[in-house]
């Protein structure tokens, strides 16, 4: 590479500006094709979820909405089955969030600052459950439920509030691991300070660890509620009948019925199943992409 | 004597903090994956300990090899994609001016963002076989329709492709977050020496950027690797189980067929991949914990 270090072309001010400009003509050319693959599927949602049956089974252009109706819309929202999976799956993400929260700032603030026999290595285990996949454990889970049914008697399958016992699973170890970065950034006098005048372990964590980590708090739990939101194979493991079902599962189940394709009323319920997470997105960007890049940058 | 209590006092307090965390993740993680193991050694019944007669089964059948060829082609193709296009997309958006990146960035992370059942959806709408808007498309420019989902070649580059379109906004967001923490004064330092752009991503982006990317990369090879969502979604396994991946493979066996124990055989083929993903990860943590 000497060569091309030696050989210094000499660079006017001009051409580097305009080196400039086109380097960046090409980033915005690149950059809406990108955003053209990676828009295309949902703005096609919206497109096909404004449409009649009869206009998407015309030979006009899948493309434009010729006659928008919101009329698969509200066939959803007046259904008292899809209500019933909307309400499942909120119920559920909302105590999923309140559980991860309590015991990974507990157990973070722990790990973090008050070391125990064996916390080093909890905090490394912890790390590693977050990269066991739920594909690994449902099948071991599913016949424990089953031993759970014959010795105590307690019916797990097919029970949607089962869900809030194993979404944790999902959402604590890397939510702990989010917080235990939070936490250790935190300077030791504050917290020393605090102890000497007296305060006690809990009041430490509750006036000081938790209003400075209120960013990190804000991203785990963001990050808690959409995976809680959008977990697909749980659900369809472990719940069968319609009122015991979560949006993702309910949808995939219940409105695509064998041939009779509706696919107007599936894309609005694909819609209203994205649309909690897109909101949150929406208004809490940086949070949401702060929880996404903590666990890497955070080690 | 009294610090000492006190000191007793706090690793008691820690450790009941830490105890709903320990419960959590001994009884519904730990145990069921061990329990995996112990499943495997069963007949279909649960009744009786064959051994290795599971493993023995799957390793004279077509289909499992099928899917194991599968699953590491889906795997290594899909990350292979996604790091390369989030690194494209990362370099793009970092490129332009810092006001409208934000703009962009929000809207190129929108497929992470959705749930990926309720995408996979819009996709398999896209693939329709006979009402695909792509199909419709590609009939105006004269070229005959695609079996999206319907022939073997084809749906494998299906699920592929949705997997990426799914991953690669994580890689971009990653890489972007990576290119944030790179010192303009090397780049500008390199473009007086009269580096090319090229020579700028070799001599200092990757190498700057060298932790990430391995991380990232590991990590969605454990994610891509044990996915379930994009192939039940799209393809169910089809046509004629050639798109099923270890997970689906494992949902159809165990629950559908009701095989819990040839299930469980199938889903811990997933655990050598994952075991050698996740001791890079941890190498490369505790690395990083020294250096700081």
């Amino acid at each position: 590479m000497s060569e091309t270090t030696a050989s210094l072309p000499t660079l006017s001010y001009g051409s580097m500006s305009r080196d400039r400009k086109r380097a960046l003509w090409w980033s915005y050319f690149f950059l809406i094709v990108f955003a053209i693959f990676f828009l295309t599927p949902p703005i096609y949602m919206m497109v096909t979820s404004l449409k009649t049956s009869a206009e998407i089974s015309a030979a006009t252009s899948p493309w434009i909405v010729q006659s928008p109706t919101l009329q698969n819309y509200v066939g959803l929202l007046t259904d008292s089955v899809f209500l019933r999976f909307f309400r499942n799956s909120a119920v559920v993400s909302v105590i999923v969030v309140i559980i991860t929260m309590l015991v990974s700032v507990l157990a973070a603030f722990a790990l973090a600052r008050m070391k125990f026999w064996g916390s080093a290595t909890l905090a490394t285990g912890v790390f590693l459950t977050y990269l066991i996949p739920e594909t690994l454990l449902f099948i071991p889970l599913f016949k424990m439920f089953a031993w759970v049914k014959e010795t105590v008697g307690i019916e797990l399958i097919n029970q949607w509030w089962v869900l809030i016992l194993l979404y944790p699973t999902l959402t604590v170890p890397f939510c702990t691991w989010i917080m235990i970065g939070y936490f250790s950034s935190i300077p030791k006098e504050l917290d020393e300070a605090a102890l000497i005048d007296g305060a006690t372990w809990f009041q430490t964590l509750t006036r000081i660890f938790i209003p400075v980590a209120i960013p990190g708090i804000i991203a785990a739990t963001i990050f808690a509620f959409t995976v809680s939101w959008a977990q697909f194979l749980y659900p369809l493991a472990f719940t069968t009948s319609a009122e015991e079902l979560v949006l993702p599962v309910g949808i995939i189940s219940t409105l695509i019925k064998g041939d009779v394709f509706n696919w107007g009323q599936i894309m609005a319920g694909a819609l209203l199943g994205a649309a909690p997470p897109l909101i949150i997105y929406a208004f809490l960007m940086d949070y949401y992409i702060a929880g996404l890049t903590a666990g890497a940058t955070k080690g | 004597m009294n610090l000492e209590r006190l000191f007793q006092r706090k690793s008691t307090i820690a450790f009941l903090m830490a105890l709903p965390l320990i419960l959590i993740i001994t009884l519904l993680v730990v145990y069921p994956a061990g329990y995996a193991i112990h499943l495997s050694t069963l007949n279909k019944s649960m009744e009786r300990f064959v051994g290795f007669g599971n493993f023995e089964f799957l390793f004279g059948r077509e289909t499992f090899w099928m899917v194991v060829k599968q699953s590491v082609i889906f795997a290594v193709t899909a990350v292979i994609f996604k790091a390369f296009i989030g690194f494209v997309v990362a370099h793009f958006v970092h490129n332009i001016p810092s006001k409208g990146q934000r703009k962009w960035r929000g809207m190129l992370l929108v497929p992470w963002v959705i749930p990926p059942a309720m995408s996979t959806l819009a996709w398999l709408w896209l693939f329709d076989p006979s009402y695909s808007a792509f199909n419709w498309l590609l009939a105006k420019f004269g070229v005959a329709a695609i079996p999206w989902t319907g022939e073997t070649d084809w749906a494998r580059f299906s699920v592929i492709l949705v997997n990426i379109w799914i991953g690669a906004p994580f890689f971009m967001i990653m890489y972007l977050a990576a290119l944030k923490s790179v010192p303009d004064q090397l780049f500008e330092a390199a473009s007086i020496d009269g580096a090319n752009w090229w020579q700028r991503i070799w001599y200092i982006t990757l190498p700057m950027m060298r932790n990430i990317i391995s991380i990232t990369v590991l990590f969605s090879l454990i994610v891509t690797f044990a996915n379930f969502d994009i192939v039940r979604v799209l393809t169910a396994g089809g046509p004629v189980d050639t798109t099923h991946v270890f997970a689906t493979w494992a949902f159809k066996i165990g629950i559908e067929g009701g095989d819990i124990p040839l299930g469980a055989t199938v889903s811990l083929f997933m655990v050598p991949i994952l075991g050698v993903a996740a001791v890079m990860i941890l190498r490369d943590i505790n690395k990083r914990g020294n250096e700081a």
